[in-house]
């Protein structure tokens, strides 16, 4: 009777063994680490197209209007606020006034119906975010937003995963800046950061809690 | 010893030889023609695991909300699954673990069904705590310990994880004890076999088997060595299992005598479970003379020795609640008898601590009938010994305002009779394409293995 398999048969199959627990082991580290911190699944750096064509490069960077200029509610609630469209007639109703581009924001003024921006930083509904907390304890924008003075179209500029938030709830100091630099867009970290952080969280009593309660209510 | 053999109630059937016994088991499997009975069989374990992947597809598309469980019974059907098949499971261990340390020879013919029946336990019971999230991919960072996108890790004082860890160990090293058995057979299934096919595939499994001396040498070394580390998981696995339940601090449930009791109950309801797969198995293939009456009746005696123990724990558990002197141990106590769920306990009471007594007596313990009946109440018993623990101690909360009532949908029946059918189709494809009995330790007992002057 003829042998039932080769003689290279043992080597393949030490070598099966081996390669499957490594590709086994490839396969876990794809699934668990590269893909949930992709930005295919957290959709990081993708500018996102909105309904008018609001550059915030234009209008942050060139212009130099002030983030709260159209974020009115960020330092005194939980949710910085999208500007109406009244916001965009108080210049444009005098400027650009017949710009073909800016018809969608003219037609929204006439008939009362808002304009459906794209949320870009969407958090999920279990997440409770409170932006007024954070900028009035020496969060910058910038810190979270990135530069938006450089974007067209604004994209997400960090992961907003879990890990993201903890990073700095556990160690604020390596991000805190003076009150009166929040919402400089320009803003550069010193090189005494940790130095001036450590004071900043004394002096501004930041304890930011890492309970599961404080952001899942 | 040379004696020994002429008093020895036999455990094998007479006449056998290395030649027979090869034969019969081995043409259990290669035989061309399938019995009638196992299609008849395999298509009602087939069709209730169609019924769990609907409920579990239903689960995935709805939620836990589909089951009956709500506060203050938060824990409901998919523990008290979990808990009865991981504790049919330990059966399998113990027989081909310590049963083998202690050379007991009667093992040699259920070990290795006990051994599958102990995987697929396993694997039904690891279904639950992932499907009981409602949303299972989930389970990937709240069971296992990894560096995850949110930042956290599992709360290491927690039983559940202790729990994740002594699971996963058990099923690893019960996996591995099961198929390093099989190889010797897997060869001889090879060798037998006519079609190439079926000749690569088990070739395959026996991984290049044949049977020389330094085979056996290392064989019997792995053997050993595996079931040293099997040991320690019969105890270890059902008393972290029970830790899950005695680490909380809620009456009926935080007791030290829970390890042992659970244990003793895992072992219980196992060799039930065993008696159960047993007694049909060696009628419908005619293997009176490998799995004896000699069997059934250790068994029994297995059977009437842990309910003692089990009976024990129940004593221990209403003894402490009087003895504690706390109003709400005897509250729980009380509600457990008396309560609206009271009959339960009763008939709990009935399978586990009156049906096994029926043990004490000869005439029940070696006729395979009274056995399988008594098997199948001591199934449903340690069943419903679970959902007293789970049930009855959650569903009067400290405060009688967050007082309720538990009862199951539809959705949980299905989902457990669907692991049933998990488990039964598993069996079905196991007695099928593997020998369900160990082929070259049943050629150890035969007389032909004993020197010329122990023979019989």
């Amino acid at each position: 009777m003829s042998q039932l398999f080769h003689p290279a048969a043992n080597s393949i199959a030490k070598i099966s063994v081996v390669a499957g627990a490594l590709a086994a082991g490839l396969v876990a580290i794809l699934v668990l680490f590269v893909l949930p911190r992709s930005s295919y699944v957290t959709r990081q750096h993708e500018a996102r197209v909105q309904p008018v064509p609001f550059y915030h490069a234009h209008h942050v960077g060139s212009m130099g209007i002030d983030c709260r200029y159209c974020h009115t509610s960020v330092d005194r609630s939980a949710v910085a606020g999208i500007p109406p469209t009244k916001t965009c007639m108080n210049c444009h109703s005098q400027i650009w006034n017949q710009a073909p581009t800016l018809e969608p924001v003219r037609e929204s003024w006439r008939t009362g119906q808002p304009i459906e921006w794209v949320k870009v930083h969407d958090l999920p509904d279990f997440v409770y975010f409170n932006h007024s907390a954070h900028v009035n304890k020496g969060v910058g924008c910038s810190t979270c937003h990135g530069r938006v003075d450089k974007m067209s179209f604004v994209w997400q500029e960090e992961s907003l995963l879990m890990e993201w938030c903890l990073e700095c709830h556990r160690q604020p100091e390596k991000f805190l800046r003076p009150k009166s630099e929040v919402y400089d867009i320009t803003y550069q970290a010193p090189a005494n950061q940790l130095e001036m952080g450590h004071q900043l969280v004394k002096e501004y009593d930041v304890y930011p809690q890492v309970t599961c309660s404080t952001c899942h209510r | 010893m040379a004696s020994a053999p002429h008093t020895e109630p036999r455990i094998i059937g007479p006449g056998h030889t290395f030649a027979t016994v090869t034969d019969k088991i081995a043409s259990l499997v290669l035989q061309k023609k399938t019995p009638l009975g196992w299609f008849v069989g395999f298509a009602v374990a087939f069709g209730l695991l169609q019924l769990l992947l609907v409920s579990v597809a239903l689960l995935l598309a709805r939620g836990v909300g589909i089951w009956g469980l709500n506060i203050p019974v938060g824990w409901a059907f998919a523990i008290i699954n979990f808990v009865w098949w991981i504790g049919i499971g330990h059966a399998g261990t113990l027989i081909s673990a310590i049963l083998l340390l202690l050379r007991q020879q009667w093992r040699t013919s259920i070990n290795r069904f006990a051994e599958a029946m102990t995987l697929f336990a396993v694997a039904c019971a690891g279904l639950f705590p992932i499907i009981h999230m409602g949303r299972p991919w989930v389970g990937a960072y709240w069971l296992l310990p990894y560096p995850n996108t949110m930042g956290i890790w599992p709360n290491f004082r927690s039983p559940l994880i202790w729990d994740v860890f002594a699971v996963s160990t058990y099923a690893t090293v019960s996996a591995l004890f099961w198929f390093v058995g099989l190889i010797p057979d897997l060869a001889t299934l090879r060798d037998r076999a006519t079609n190439k096919f079926v000749k690569i595939l088990y070739g395959m499994g026996a991984m290049g088997w044949r049977g020389s001396a330094r085979h056996w040498n290392n064989y019997e070394m792995a053997y050993l060595i595996l079931a040293g580390l099997s040991t320690p998981l019969v105890v270890s696995v059902h008393t972290v299992v029970s830790f899950d339940f005695a680490v909380a601090n809620l009456p009926g449930w935080h007791a030290t005598i829970f390890p042992p009791y659970f244990v003793a109950g895992a072992i219980y309801a196992g060799f039930a479970m065993v008696l159960t797969l047993a007694i049909p198995l060696r009628k419908f293939y005619g293997l009176e003379d490998f799995i004896t009456d000699k069997h059934l009746e250790n068994m029994g005696k297995v059977l009437l020795a842990t309910s003692l123990i089990v009976v024990y724990g129940y004593t221990m558990e209403a003894f402490m609640a009087w003895y504690s002197g706390s109003t709400f141990e005897r509250f729980m106590i009380w509600n457990r008898m008396f309560g609206s769920y009271g009959w339960t306990y009763w008939v709990l009471l009935f399978c586990n601590l009156l049906t096994p007594q029926l043990m004490w007596f000869k005439r029940f313990r070696t006729r395979a009938g009274w056995l399988f009946a008594v098997a199948m109440v001591v199934n449903v018993g340690m069943w419903l010994e679970r959902f007293v623990i789970v049930v009855t101690s959650l569903h009067r909360d400290f405060l009688p305002s967050s007082w309720g009532m538990y009862s199951p949908t539809f959705w949980d029946w299905a989902t457990f009779l669907g692991t049933i059918g998990l488990f039964l189709t598993l069996f079905f494809l196991f007695i099928r394409f593997l020998p369900a009995i160990s082929i070259f330790e049943m050629r150890t007992i035969v007389p032909e293995a004993r020197l010329e002057e122990e023979r019989t």
